[in-house]
């Protein structure tokens, strides 16, 4: 279960990252982060974050056009 | 993780699509831990104009630009009038605030962020801003028509910056 979620829908590139990093930044190491996104540029984008930064992306998942991504903030 | 933390970046272009791409890439690049450092050079000095309602695009010599409208029926989004209205038209008074206005309604509609926003989040973010000195004195700007936070340096400053910078992009 996720401590927070950001909802980025409707948000276009870079904002769903740039969000992101704004939401992990006010959470503890450990904490879970929800990401819901439209932006289909946001699955390979997500990923790519996650490798720079170190933060783990433990899911991504595609329901209805809406992608739900779950990282943990490392 | 990477270990290339740097990042420097030559904004020189000044209307409203180009002043997009430097701070999009730089906003990106802080976000994902890099140092980044934008060094603002002649046209590009207009991206950091307090007031940036002024910015324009001009559609003259711009024949890669599509433009599609972004309201009215299905069908009617879909033309592409770039190539259907000739050059000349866009010569008459007020074509560019036209176009301006149709490029900023478009992007709102696909949830793009706003100039002003992605400029916000730079400067959250802490990503350096230096304006060019000499382009500054060059086209008589006052230091107070900058955002606060705003560095003035020249070409040597930004040699320094990029010294151990492993991404170095000029737009």
């Amino acid at each position: 279960m996720a401590d927070e979620t950001l909802d980025a829908s409707g948000l276009n590139c870079p904002l769903p990252i740039l969000k992101t990093k704004k939401a992990l930044s006010k959470m503890d190491i450990g904490k879970i982060l929800d990401v819901i996104s439209t932006d289909a540029g946001s699955v390979k984008d997500i990923e790519a974050f996650c490798n720079q930064t170190g933060n783990k992306l433990m899911s991504a998942v595609e329901e209805s056009g809406k992608y739900i991504f779950t990282i943990k903030k490392t | 993780m990477s270990d290339n933390k740097k990042m420097t970046i030559i904004a020189t272009k000044g209307t409203f699509d180009w002043a997009f791409p430097p701070f999009i890439i730089a906003s990106t690049g802080v976000a994902m831990d890099k140092e980044v450092t934008i060094f603002f050079t002649f046209y590009g000095l207009n991206l950091l104009l307090k007031d940036t309602s002024k910015l324009r695009i001009s559609p003259i010599g711009n024949p890669a630009m599509p433009m599609k409208l972004p309201i009215g029926p299905k069908w009617l989004q879909k033309i592409d009038f770039s190539p259907k209205i000739p050059n000349i038209f866009w010569l008459l008074p007020f074509t560019e605030y036209l176009a301006t206005y149709l490029m900023k309604k478009t992007m709102k509609k696909n949830g793009v962020a706003t100039l002003d926003e992605l400029r916000s989040v730079c400067q959250e973010f802490n990503v350096k801003f230096i304006a060019c000195e000499m382009t500054v004195d060059l086209f008589g700007y006052s230091k107070n028509d900058f955002i606060d936070g705003v560095e003035f340096a020249g070409a040597a400053t930004y040699f320094d910056e990029c010294n151990d910078s492993n991404h170095n992009l000029y737009m």
